[in-house]
């Protein structure tokens, strides 16, 4: 991987030697100088902002006084003074939860769908990751707003199946489901993912498995799902990351107040309304601190129980 | 024979119904987009604008403010063009000297780079709000724009990635042709790896084009706004509901993120499926 490509200079012994000191600096040198924006970015855009966040969540700060240190009382506050903050948590927990697993369930289902020989198959892969593409934007968040409204398409299929229509913007579980479904609806790029993974398995497995009577049920359970195994366990834990902090579709749908009734308000919509709507800094850093300690403890669990299925060849299983 | 044909004719019949049916909210948005304002939720179910209107376009690009929706354009695409910039040069610089160089430290950086990848930016968002309103840069591009100039972890990973693929005896041969470092990067490296700067360009672009947060934190006045800035205005300002308007905005904004795709749709997809961009 790392050949050194600068020492293989052809001089007598000792000469040698010096010259290779020299080169030794020269070569750090030029990586400090290739690396350096990185190391002079992350110092000040990210080093910096997470100390100074660490002591502004100790304290009670609103931007402009200067900040007054409280100790852990923004931390005791959260979980003991804050129901709306409670409650903030428990549906992201819902929409994380929910919404990862859906997701990805249907991004694997139209992958192995769609991994099949024919022609159409580029087309069709291209419709189904295009709510993706554009998923991000506040303009499909607007047009999500306005599909679920009372009397948008959503209820007018739905009332067409004979049942009655849903107050998604009434109904705080409603509109919390609206989100859901959004990011379900954004299963494309997984999608993407898995296809390719499922273009890397071997045919062979799967022939060996049909001479040996091998139904579709058994071939999924058996190769199928360990072959894919390092990749969902990849895309979980970037789905999981990046739905904990979702802001934008929550902020818009809302516009901006988390309603009906907080049914939206996910974390970072309630952590942003707590710093720049409120402008308690201090505990909103804190909320921040706690964001980064749950995602990093649900990273840990997902990894840590990665061992007992996540399949990797080159180890001979496991 | 029949059966196969039978089996063929259901499968396109499923997967080409289903993925309409996806798409039935985008075609619905641009549909209504052409109805009359008082229409849209008149006649819900129908495609048929009638009477067929370009209305909502014309005033919608009136924007507000006194700023027409043109400004906006302007504005992001002035936000997107030096995001551009600063991300081309500092990920393959700083991506080079992974991939490429051997430094006391390398392990340690990257691995700190990897790590950084996972940081939730509400972590770092008040402090960073606190720097850039001391250094009296509200109001202003540069707290969205300065951070692209020192590097974005997940291109620096992608372009790390690809330049792993490339042969190192095409370095090693211009090392012997007496060029330097540099040169290696300039001549050798910059040159093979544009298929991941495309990549990273069109992500580029995706993320400051959709970017919501970064806007609404640092430009306050009209005349600054993105575009999804201004969407997030004409919704906030509807008090008698011009949905015909916001829509067709809607849609104005939605267009270079769909003709991007269309031109460039092997770079998107390869930058998906080889390192899980969340598109």
């Amino acid at each position: 991987m790392s050949s050194n490509i600068n020492n293989e200079v052809v001089t007598p012994l000792n000469l040698g030697k010096r010259k290779n000191i020299n080169n030794k600096i020269r070569d750090n040198l030029w990586g400090y100088f290739f690396i350096g924006p990185f190391i002079i970015g992350f110092l000040s855009f990210t080093i910096i902002p997470i100390i100074a966040s660490l002591y502004f969540s100790f304290t009670s700060y609103d931007l402009f006084s200067e900040p007054r240190w409280i100790g852990l009382e923004n931390y005791k506050k959260m979980f003991t003074d804050d129901p709306r903050y409670i409650h903030s948590l428990k549906i992201t927990f819902i929409y994380v939860f929910g919404g990862v697993p859906l997701r990805l369930a249907f991004a694997l289902i139209v992958a192995m769908l769609l991994n099949v020989a024919s022609r159409a198959v580029g087309l069709y892969r291209t419709l189904y990751y295009l709510p993706s593409l554009i998923g991000g934007s506040v303009a499909v968040a607007i047009m999500w707003r306005n599909i679920f409204g009372d009397i948008g398409i959503i209820n007018l299929a739905i009332t067409g199946l004979g049942l009655d229509a849903v107050r998604w913007f009434g109904d705080p579980t409603a509109a919390l489901w609206m989100l859901i479904f959004l990011s379900v609806w954004q299963f494309g790029s997984s999608m993407l993912i898995f296809l390719a993974g499922l273009k890397s398995i071997p045919k062979s497995l799967y022939e060996a498995a049909s001479v040996d009577g091998a139904n579709f049920v058994q071939k999924f359970i058996k190769i199928t799902l360990p072959m894919l195994s390092p990749i969902i366990l990849f895309n979980t834990i970037m789905q999981v990351i990046s739905a904990f902090m979702t802001f934008v579709p929550a902020f818009i749908i809302s516009k901006g107040t988390g309603g009906p009734l907080d049914g939206t308000l996910l974390y970072s919509l309630y952590l942003f309304k707590q710093a720049f709507e409120f402008f308690s800094m201090g505990y909103a850093s804190a909320m921040a601190w706690v964001m980064l300690i749950i995602i990093a403890i649900l990273t840990s669990i997902i990894f840590l129980t990665a061992k007992y299925w996540v399949h990797y060849e080159s180890e001979g299983g496991r | 024979m029949l059966k196969s044909k039978l089996r063929y004719f259901l499968f396109h019949l499923i997967v080409g119904g289903f993925g309409i049916l996806l798409l039935y909210p985008v075609i619905w948005l641009l549909i209504s987009s052409f109805k009359v304002s008082e229409d849209i939720f008149v006649t819900v179910g129908s495609l048929i604008p009638s009477p067929f209107t370009f209305d909502n376009y014309t005033q919608g690009w009136e924007g507000f403010g006194g700023n027409s929706f043109g400004v906006f354009i302007k504005n992001t695409l002035i936000f997107v063009i030096f995001m551009l910039i600063g991300h081309l040069i500092s990920c393959s610089l700083i991506a080079f000297g992974f991939a490429r160089l051997k430094f006391f430290g390398r392990g340690f950086w990257f691995a700190i780079m990897i790590a950084s990848l996972m940081l939730p930016y509400e972590v770092v968002m008040i402090p960073q709000y606190v720097i850039f309103s001391k250094l009296g840069w509200l109001n202003s591009l540069a707290p969205l724009v300065v951070p692209a100039y020192f590097g974005h972890p997940f291109f620096i990973f992608l372009l790390v990635q690809f330049i792993r693929t490339i042969p190192r005896e095409l370095d090693e041969a211009a090392i012997i042709d007496g060029c330097s470092t540099f040169g290696v990067y300039r001549r050798i490296i910059l040159p093979l790896i544009t298929p991941a700067l495309a990549t990273t360009a069109i992500f580029t672009f995706y993320w400051t084009w959709d970017n919501l947060l970064g806007p609404v934190l640092y430009l306050n006045s009209p005349n600054k706004y993105t575009v999804s800035m201004a969407l997030n205005m004409f919704l906030s300002n509807d008090s008698v509901s011009n949905w015909g308007a916001m829509f067709a905005m809607s849609i104005v904004t939605l267009i270079p993120v769909f003709g991007i795709f269309f031109l460039f749709q092997r770079y998107v997809v390869e930058g998906i499926s080889t390192s899980g961009i969340k598109g």
